[in-house]
């Protein structure tokens, strides 16, 4: 799969803060009742990590359990493994209702870093992130100026950003704006 | 002559001096001026002409509440109209103009129309330009408008930057004087997260320039520790320079930050929206002091008291020599007594009460200012500045008693508060009759969203005139706000501060109060717009009596200021004329901004290439370095054609047909939604979403569907494939992708919530290319050893393929009527595959089509497009299509709505085929006429055309239309008029144009 | 603009992450129904002045509808609920009765 690319190649901008494509990465959507003991199995199995409690984000070594709706996780891990860990889920949960299906491709996966990376956010999400408002670990499914978009932040003090891959231009571009320099607002950096 | 005095000026830094223009002259201010007390340092008093009359007229106030002195400022695309010269501050460069004159702001010939005053009162343009009708539109309506308007606008984009920022607070403060700064320091030691925001460059508010002490100190030195400690505190936010611009629903508020508009050049955005959430409003936004209505009050060098103050304590600048203070309060006495301390000259304090003044009174008299109680202005002397006045009684009808020469003029009528921001959201007022103004109502305040109170006024803003008032309410505001939020204040005391003894004010809207129509009509309200007191009291004979009516009709309170000098004036002139008390009259409703802002800060970011979302497939980057001619789909756009050369868009698309359905064509076709639908009752749920029946679709095909809206609406349609036992794979529409991805989940989450049923849209997950004509099973044979047989891959199979290394899910469906796969590849390998199929094509002669190839070949082979067959209001019978209807089912969405009389009449449209007679092509969306008209003498209809094209196949135009009875009248000729007059002539037959048998697909 | 808290991803958020989607407590007329119950189904909704019943959809959120419970005079929001109900729960309607007593909203009160 060398020929396979994300829609923004690597790209990447230093302003207030860093933006940077985060490559290919493997995403997994897993539907089904999040309290099951399948679940539980299946989210061990692709990401080693625990069902993550509602609007939480847990990270691991190159893997994420994302909470995205109350029946609804995203799952990450390495971009070639994906076969392999869908299949591990599909094991784990065989004869229960629920929907397990590969959405790498799906999406720009950004990260937001730096000093700015808070006000970068802050100019075009309307959530609250003050470094008391948004703390590691939480997981935010918003707007972004005009598009859908999900953050999580960890404990380095990195954003994780996904929205659409269509959009992948606009997302960055509206994020180089954001982060021009000249733009501090003076508050979380 | 107002000019800088040699002490003086606490904002100035006196060591930096900056250069600018006004109207071409150069003048020279100091770093802490505004571009206002600059141009009064440099005696240029006058500084525009009034909208209606062009009037000379100067600054009146110092402060946001300036109707007079707006200015063009800056040059070229910076250039910008109506900005307030005492909200500008100074910077080194500035370059301004003045407005609303012709050939020159000292020679205007405009201003024959202040002669002309007594023939256009209010309401004049609505009584005049009525009759003759003609007459508005050739000699009305191009007059006024070369007259209307305030100022000029630009043409060049804005050169600057905007931003938002989103913010969210326990408390938001708007405003940084002493009752702000207070409250914010009780919330915040509360424990409250606060934001204050001031919207000057100072902290501290008036209280500098009015005096008294505070806690023992100088006001200015307990600002300066105040602020100190509330920068110290990491739970508050200071911000100068930022205006609460508007109160809104739930706690939102909009604060509107000037970030360099006094530094241009930097590289920081120029505005900054700042969008807030805050659990409290405080509101300490202070009072505005109002004018005084007598004769000539607009004549340049009358000033607010006030003003006057500030110009002399903050700028060091004063009005005139000689300045004779006119009042109804104590407070303008301040005025006085500021500039006899400065050694200027006050001839006189006219002071309209009769009992006169107190403590300052006693003061002022001290220092030797004659005081002339119960006396007014009869009439203000001079043009273009102030020469003197004549005094009278103000008990009398204006008999002049004595003249006094003076060049300024400092007039209080009592002080407003800004009730704005409380009032923006619904907080109510009260009529306070001692002060005579109106303040926020403490029993009817803005609610949000549990019900609570969200918005407490602080100080001045509160009707707290004075110091010591104005610090425990700020403080007790500040507790109450916390509190709300679930702190627990201290029981701490407000700061003491000193009193001083004021005698009452006395209520007068009209100098002298028995002031004849000849003095009426020079007493201004509204300055920026040029009423006067006989024009409201002309509006009230004429039966305007709901204050919002006479608003409109004289245009009090309207404009750039909204009548911020001018309202409560108004009301009282409008109140007295209707003979009813002020309350009753009321106000006109306060709605935001509070100042004008920029339209450049609304639309913030979005602009140039983050304007709106452009969505853009993997291959996208393929159709821009190849000359696409894109049209937006949606939020998508997508290549129209691929021009070569000097080709014109219609040869590109008829090469592309023609190419594709003699060799090979490729489509990029990602754009198409693609929605996935697991469970035991996926089946059961297609079944309701689909008019026709998927569940007893087999694993490994595909079927085409029809989906409705409950009201029996054509709204979707596309190919389903079921990939196994539980699981299938919808195609929507282009547009369609989200809302049908939306419609399922609607009808998952809030009907059958309990059927066993999850969705996942994967449209962005694949690329989709469409390999499309008779050489596609060879081309695709070259990238794949996998069996493309008819018998493997059937017309509406699937089947799971590798092409060049890459899974690729291959459907053979077509929408051209040619042999056709659709080729779904991980998006990431969208660009290889296209690479690939290119290619293993080029033998062929593969072409690239764009969407206007494939809406012709649809057309050729009849297939519908849902957007141009369908419109809301057509049903899949409309269309022929009840093939696609199943008779079996009990229940899908649509079946009961299209069972209902009118959507089963058979005089309902339906869809033909057209073909024109003489071979051109039909006018989009044109109506075929039928004989007779209809009730407005319109021709009567009986069908329309929703699609037309050339055929480069058939070497014609075709058309599919809508048709009264069109299924049964085969052969007819139907008549379509065009826009320019000439009928084109088309003859109904079967929709199908092209391989009728469907025999090139199925190969 | 208004906020609104997701009763199912918990979030409280602007107006401009949600969607609204009508009356909620529709009650669904199929095939074989009356036209007149099929027209009020359709068509004839409620637009009261005081508590009101809305669909709304966390659309650029968790992406799952939700009830809201709302007064379109004050615009208080009494609270909101998953969408998979009939009716409104207690609490919900003790809260409207709490501002508006002896409200009625078609066969609630």
């Amino acid at each position: 799969m060398s020929n396979a690319v994300t829609a923004l190649n690597g790209a990447n901008y230093q302003g207030l803060a860093t933006i940077a494509d985060q490559g290919l990465t493997g995403m997994i959507t897993l539907r089904g009742d999040l309290a099951s003991a399948g679940i539980k199995a299946a989210v061990k199995s692709a990401t080693g990590l625990d069902v993550p409690a509602q609007r939480q984000a847990l990270m691991g070594q190159g893997t994420a359990a994302l909470w995205m709706s109350p029946d609804e996780l995203l799952l990450l891990c390495p971009y070639a493994e994906v076969a392999e860990r869908l299949a591990g889920i599909e094991a784990a949960l065989k004869g229960q209702h629920f929907l397990a299906v590969n959405v790498s491709d799906a999406r720009t996966f950004l990260r937001i870093f730096g000093s700015g990376a808070r006000e970068v956010l802050a100019k075009v999400c309307p959530v609250d992130l003050s470094p008391e408002g948004f703390t590691p670990g939480m997981f935010r499914r918003t707007r972004m100026a005009q598009v859908p978009a999900a953050f999580w932040l960890d404990e380095a003090g990195t954003f994780h950003l996904i929205c659409f891959r269509s959009v992948a231009d606009y997302a960055f571009e509206l994020l180089k704006v954001s982060a021009q320099p000249g733009g501090e607002v003076g508050l979380y950096a | 002559m107002s000019t800088r005095l040699a002490k003086g000026g606490r904002l100035l830094d006196k060591g930096r001096a900056l250069h600018f223009t006004f109207n071409g002259k150069r003048f020279k201010g100091h770093a802490g001026d505004t571009l206002a007390s600059a141009l009064l340092a440099n005696d240029q008093m006058l500084v525009g002409r009034s909208f209606k009359y062009h009037r000379p007229r100067g600054i009146v106030a110092s402060g946001a509440e300036e109707p007079n002195a707006l200015v063009h400022l800056g040059e070229g695309a910076r250039m910008e109209p109506n900005q307030r010269v005492t909200t500008t501050e100074l910077f080194d460069g500035l370059s301004c103009t003045s407005q609303n004159h012709w050939p020159s702001l000292d020679y205007d010939i405009g201003a024959i129309n202040t002669h002309l005053a007594r023939f256009l009162p209010a309401g004049f343009y609505y009584k005049m330009f009525i009759h003759p009708r003609p007459f508005w539109k050739h000699v009305y309506e191009p007059f006024i408008r070369q007259s209307a308007g305030l100022g000029k606008a630009t043409n060049p984009g804005d050169p600057d930057r905007y931003e938002h920022f989103y913010f969210f607070c326990d408390v938001a403060v708007i405003g940084g004087g002493v009752a702000g700064l207070q409250s914010a320091l009780a919330a915040a030691e509360a424990g409250a997260k606060v934001l204050v925001m001031e919207q000057t460059a100072h902290w501290g508010g008036r209280a500098p320039v009015d005096g008294g002490e505070i806690d023992g100190q100088s006001a200015e030195d307990w600002i300066t520790a105040t602020i100190a400690k509330l920068r110290d505190m990491p739970n508050v936010t200071l911000r100068l320079r930022c205006m609460g611009a508007g109160v809104y629903d739930h706690g939102y508020l909009l604060g509107y930050e000037r970030v360099n508009d006094h530094a241009p050049g930097t590289d920081a955005p120029r505005h900054r929206l700042w969008r807030i959430r805050a659990g409290q409003i405080i509101t300490a936004t202070g009072a505005i002091e109002r004018p005084l209505s007598f004769a000539g009050n607009d004549i340049p060098g009358v000033m607010l008291a006030s003003a006057i103050r500030d110009y002399a304590v903050n700028y060091g600048v004063s009005i005139g020599d000689r300045t004779v203070v006119v009042t109804n309060n104590d407070d303008a006495y301040r005025t006085a007594i500021t500039l006899k301390k400065l050694g200027l000259e006050i001839p006189a304090i006219l002071d309209a009460r009769q009992s006169g003044g107190g403590a300052l009174a006693v003061e002022a008299r001290s220092l030797g200012i004659r005081i002339e109680n119960g006396k007014g202005i009869a009439k203000v002397k001079g043009g273009k500045r102030v020469t003197g006045v004549a005094i009278c009684a103000q008990a009398g009808e204006g008999a002049v008693l004595e003249e006094i020469k003076c060049d300024a003029v400092a007039m209080s009528g009592g002080w407003s508060p800004v009730v704005h921001l409380w009032s923006h959201c619904g907080g109510k007022l009260l009529w306070d009759s001692a002060q005579a103004h109106f303040r926020p109502d403490p029993a009817n305040p803005p609610r949000g969203a549990k019900g609570e109170a969200f918005v407490v006024p602080a100080g001045s803003a509160n009707g707290y005139l004075d110091l010591a008032g104005t610090l425990a309410d700020a403080d007790s505001a500040g507790k109450t706000a916390a509190k709300a939020m679930g702190h627990d204040p201290k029981s701490t005391k407000a700061p003491s501060a000193s009193a001083t003894d004021e005698a009452a004010l006395e209520a007068v809207w009209l100098m002298p109060q028995g002031a004849n129509i000849k003095l009426r009509m020079k007493s201004w309200l509204d300055y920026q717009n040029d009423v006067k007191v006989s024009d409201v009291q002309l509006a009230a004979r004429e039966g305007y009596e709901s204050v919002e009516h006479a608003k409109r009709y004289t245009t009090l309170g309207m404009a750039t200021d909204q009548g911020k000098l001018s309202n409560i004036n108004g009301l009282a002139i409008l109140s007295d004329a209707l003979g009813q008390p002020i309350p009753q009259t009321g106000t006109t409703t306060f709605r935001p901004p509070y100042t004008p802002i920029s339209l450049s800060a609304i639309a913030g970011a979005a602009r140039g290439p983050v304007f709106q979302p452009i969505r853009k497939t993997p291959i996208h980057g393929w159709h821009e370095a190849n000359n696409a001619h894109f049209e937006p789909v949606g939020q998508w756009r997508r290549p129209y054609c691929f021009p070569k050369g000097e080709e014109t868009h219609r040869d590109a698309v008829n090469r592309e047909i023609n190419q594709t359905r003699q060799r090979l064509g490729m489509l990029d076709a990602s754009t198409l939604g693609k929605i996935i639908v697991k469970g035991p009752d996926a089946g059961k749920f297609l079944d309701m979403l689909y008019t026709n029946v998927m569940s007893n679709l087999k694993p490994g095909k595909c079927r085409y569907g029809l989906m409705c809206n409950e009201n029996g609406f054509l709204m979707d349609d596309g190919v389903v494939a079921r990939i196994d036992e539980d699981t299938f794979l919808c195609h929507t529409t282009t547009g369609g992708a989200d809302s049908i991805h939306g419609h399922m989940e609607d009808w998952l989450q809030c009907e059958w919530w309990d059927w066993k049923v999850y969705t996942a849209n994967v449209t962005e997950q694949y690329a989709q290319i469409a390999v499309v004509g008779p050489k596609a099973r060879e081309t695709l044979a070259k990238l794949t050893t996998d069996d493309l047989s008819n018998e493997a891959l059937p017309f509406m199979g699937w089947a799971d393929l590798t092409l060049s290394g890459m899974p690729v899910r291959a459907y053979r469906i077509s929408f051209s009527g040619e042999l056709s796969y659709e080729l779904a590849v991980p998006a990431s390998l969208g660009r290889a595959l296209w690479d690939a199929l290119l290619e293993a094509g080029a033998e062929h002669g593969v072409t690239p089509y764009g969407t206007e190839g494939l809406h012709v070949m649809r057309a050729e082979k009849g297939f519908i497009m849902i957007g141009d067959e369908t419109d809301g209001t057509v049903i899949p019978q409309d269309l022929g299509m009840s093939w696609a209807i199943s008779k079996k089912k009990d229940d899908y969405l649509g079946k009961r709505a299209q069972e209902r009389e009118h959507m089963a009449d058979p005089n309902r449209w339906k869809l033909v085929g057209l073909e024109t007679l003489d071979g051109s092509v039909l006018p989009d969306g044109a109506y075929a006429t039928a004989p007779g008209h209809n009730a407005n003498g319109q021709r009567m209809t009986q069908g329309r055309v929703t699609s037309t094209y050339y055929s480069p196949t058939l070497g014609r135009g075709i058309a599919m239309g809508l048709v009264h009875n069109g299924p049964d009248r085969m052969g007819d000729v139907l008549d379509f008029p065009k826009v320019d007059g000439g009928i084109i002539k088309a003859k109904i037959v079967d929709p199908v144009f092209f391989d009728k048998d469907g025999e090139k697909q199925n190969v | 603009m208004l906020i609104l808290t997701c009763p199912c991803c918990g979030v409280t958020g602007e107006e401009t992450e949600f969607h609204q989607g009508g009356e909620a407590h529709l009650k669904r007329f199929g095939p074989g129904s009356t036209d007149d119950d099929f027209h009020t189904y359709m068509f004839a909704k409620e637009n009261p002045k005081g508590a009101h019943f809305e669909r709304w959809r966390h659309n650029n959120g968790c992406g799952k509808w939700f009830i809201m419970a709302r007064d379109t005079v004050t615009l208080e929001v009494y609270g909101s609920y998953p969408a998979q109900t009939h009716e409104p729960p207690q609490h919900i309607r003790d809260a409207i009765t709490a501002k508006r007593p002896g409200w009625r909203w078609r066969d609630f009160a």
